[in-house]
């Protein structure tokens, strides 16, 4: 069927790029999966417009666009709280709702958390590259000729019109994250772990962290206690691959936290965030305080069936 | 040295990590690929993705379908039987290469920290064959290796915060092209017309890992009709 001009960019937003669930696959090619950083937040909106979970959205950073709607359309708003409005109206997040044809999407701004996403009813429509969707700013491609959004742009879905009855399914208010500015993530230690001694690891485990200023969709630099290797050990390691939520420690003993867009790395990695927590890593913003609290891999597996149940509990109106 | 059997080392929930040694050597680096083409060859639906290393393979799954546990069991099965595996021949690739002036601006100093001169630094440099170790750092990045002692050189001081697309590059025993601008600290040499990545392909790399490199020479003019 063909695609539907659905919305154009009238004002892009400091960072908004086209996202899916990632590129998996091509590892050994050192290509990274990129994708939605909070991949929950998108497969939220993706179902209450009764999109496939592999369906793009739109990944907003730091501040909103502003887009127009092109023809009827289901959307959904989710992840950090952006205070949507259509036209002059403030807009649920959180819910399937429908834009008429020239009605106008804009943002009043951030209140917590650092990415909200846009999903569109029928996915948006970008080229497949590599069997994903998803924007690699750093070799620019997928999404967009791999680039972020920019006026004027015109995004299109397909079949938009056969989603319009999503309208009003919405997540359980109780199943909403709150993003406060302390946050605990759970990890599983390693795996290098063996490569710090016990007074480090505790250092670790026991000490709050400070997001810093640099931080971007390759990772997160954290500020803290030091935290060293054991004395006789190199600085650095030799190159392995690492997965996001992987947390390495450079040789300035400040924590980085590796999110989707690195393949590999030369610095050991004490822990790694699970991955029900993984999404959390994309609504750090600076000045939050980050801990670490070691699970089993018997929680994490439950940690994740929880979120699982959640995203698999989103009901809508057959399409 | 070039583990017995293979270390396993959990990186999270969803991915493992399997080391077969802890240097860089080619020995270990033809068990590494010879362990990738056989989970390649196994294609198990269980497995997301696979990252070579110098020393290692990282095997990300899916944590809903999986433990590392299971993942363990699999490959300590693919193990045993990796001896009987039949291995296909790595590419031949020969690379053009231009070398020195605006393309390789570190040349004379590579040439000045071995004492000798950049025709001399170019000679030992194309005498060689090379590996492809592994691909990471940015899609389609080649770590190759091992340069000749004599043109072992550290990295620069203060990296660049753009080395152009294609250059050739020198840090330690490796020698590596940067398949696109981007930012890098390693001593550039020269600066070859190809590309290395092209995410339009399937596959998207020129070069893969375990293929077998020489580079040839090639002139200014020859540079500028290549890439046109």
């Amino acid at each position: 069927m063909a695609a539907v001009k659905v919305l154009e960019i009238t004002k892009p937003g400091p960072l908004t790029t086209i996202q899916d669930r990632g590129r998996f696959g091509f590892g050994p090619y050192g290509v990274a999966p990129s994708g939605a950083v909070d991949s929950f937040s998108l497969r939220v909106g993706n179902r209450l417009v009764g999109n496939g979970e592999d369906e793009a959205g739109l990944e907003i950073t730091f501040a909103g666009p502003a887009v127009t709607a092109l023809s009827e359309i289901a959307i959904a708003v989710t992840g950090a709280d952006i205070q949507p409005r259509i036209n002059t109206a403030p807009a649920p997040m959180w819910q399937a709702l429908v834009m008429r044809k020239g009605e106008r999407l804009s943002f009043k701004g951030i209140r917590n958390g650092l990415r909200a996403y846009l999903a569109v009813g029928g996915g948006i429509n970008a080229e497949m590259v590599l069997g994903s969707r998803s924007t690699n700013l750093g070799s620019r491609f997928g999404g967009l000729s791999g680039r972020p959004l920019m006026k004027g742009d015109i995004l299109s879905a397909h079949a938009p019109h056969l989603h319009l009855k999503t309208e009003g399914a919405a997540l359980p208010f109780e199943s909403i994250s709150a993003h406060t500015p302390e946050v605990t993530l759970r990890i599983i230690f390693g795996p290098h772990h063996h490569h710090f001694g016990p007074e480090m690891l505790s250092t670790f485990g026991q000490s709050a962290f400070r997001v810093t200023e640099q931080l971007d969709r390759t990772g997160i630099r954290l500020k803290g206690p030091l935290i060293k290797e054991k004395e006789d050990l190199e600085k650095s390691i030799i190159s392995e691959g690492v997965v996001s939520g992987a947390i390495q420690i450079p040789g300035d003993g400040q924590p980085i936290i590796i999110l989707g867009e690195t393949v590999t790395g030369g610095y050991r990695k004490i822990a790694t965030v699970i991955s029900a927590d993984l999404y959390r890593l994309g609504q750090l913003r600076p000045e939050n305080k980050v801990r670490f609290l070691p699970v089993s891999p018997d929680e994490a597996r439950s940690a994740l069936e929880e979120i699982e149940t959640i995203i698999q509990g989103i009901k809508i109106k057959q399409i | 040295m070039l583990y017995k059997h293979p270390e396993y080392r959990v990186m999270g929930d969803r991915s493992l990590l399997v080391e077969l040694g802890n240097e860089i050597h080619v020995s270990i680096h033809e068990r590494v690929r010879r362990l990738f083409l056989a989970v390649k060859q196994a294609s198990l639906n269980t497995i997301l993705d696979v990252v070579p290393g110098y020393c290692s393979l990282l095997l990300v799954f899916d944590p809903l379908t999986t433990t590392s546990n299971q993942i363990r069991k699999t490959i300590d099965d693919l193990f045993l039987d990796l001896d009987e595996f039949e291995l296909p021949e790595p590419a031949n690739i020969e690379i053009p290469v231009v070398y020195g002036s605006e393309y390789g601006p570190d040349l004379a100093w590579v040439a000045s920290f071995h004492k000798t001169t950049p025709e001399d630094v170019i000679r030992r440099y194309t005498q060689t064959g090379y590996r492809v170790y592994m691909i990471g750092f940015t899609p389609g990045f080649p770590y190759m290796g091992e340069l000749p002692e004599n043109l072992q050189t550290p990295r620069k001081k203060t990296p660049r915060t753009a080395v152009p697309r294609g250059s050739v590059g020198l840090a330690q025993k490796q020698t590596g092209i940067y398949p696109a601008q981007s930012p890098g600290g390693w001593q550039i040499i020269g600066r070859t017309p190809l590309k290395l990545f092209n995410p339009l392909k399937n596959p998207p790399n020129l070069l893969e890992m375990g293929d077998r490199v020489r580079f040839f020479r090639i002139s200014h003019e020859e540079m500028t009709h290549w890439q046109r």
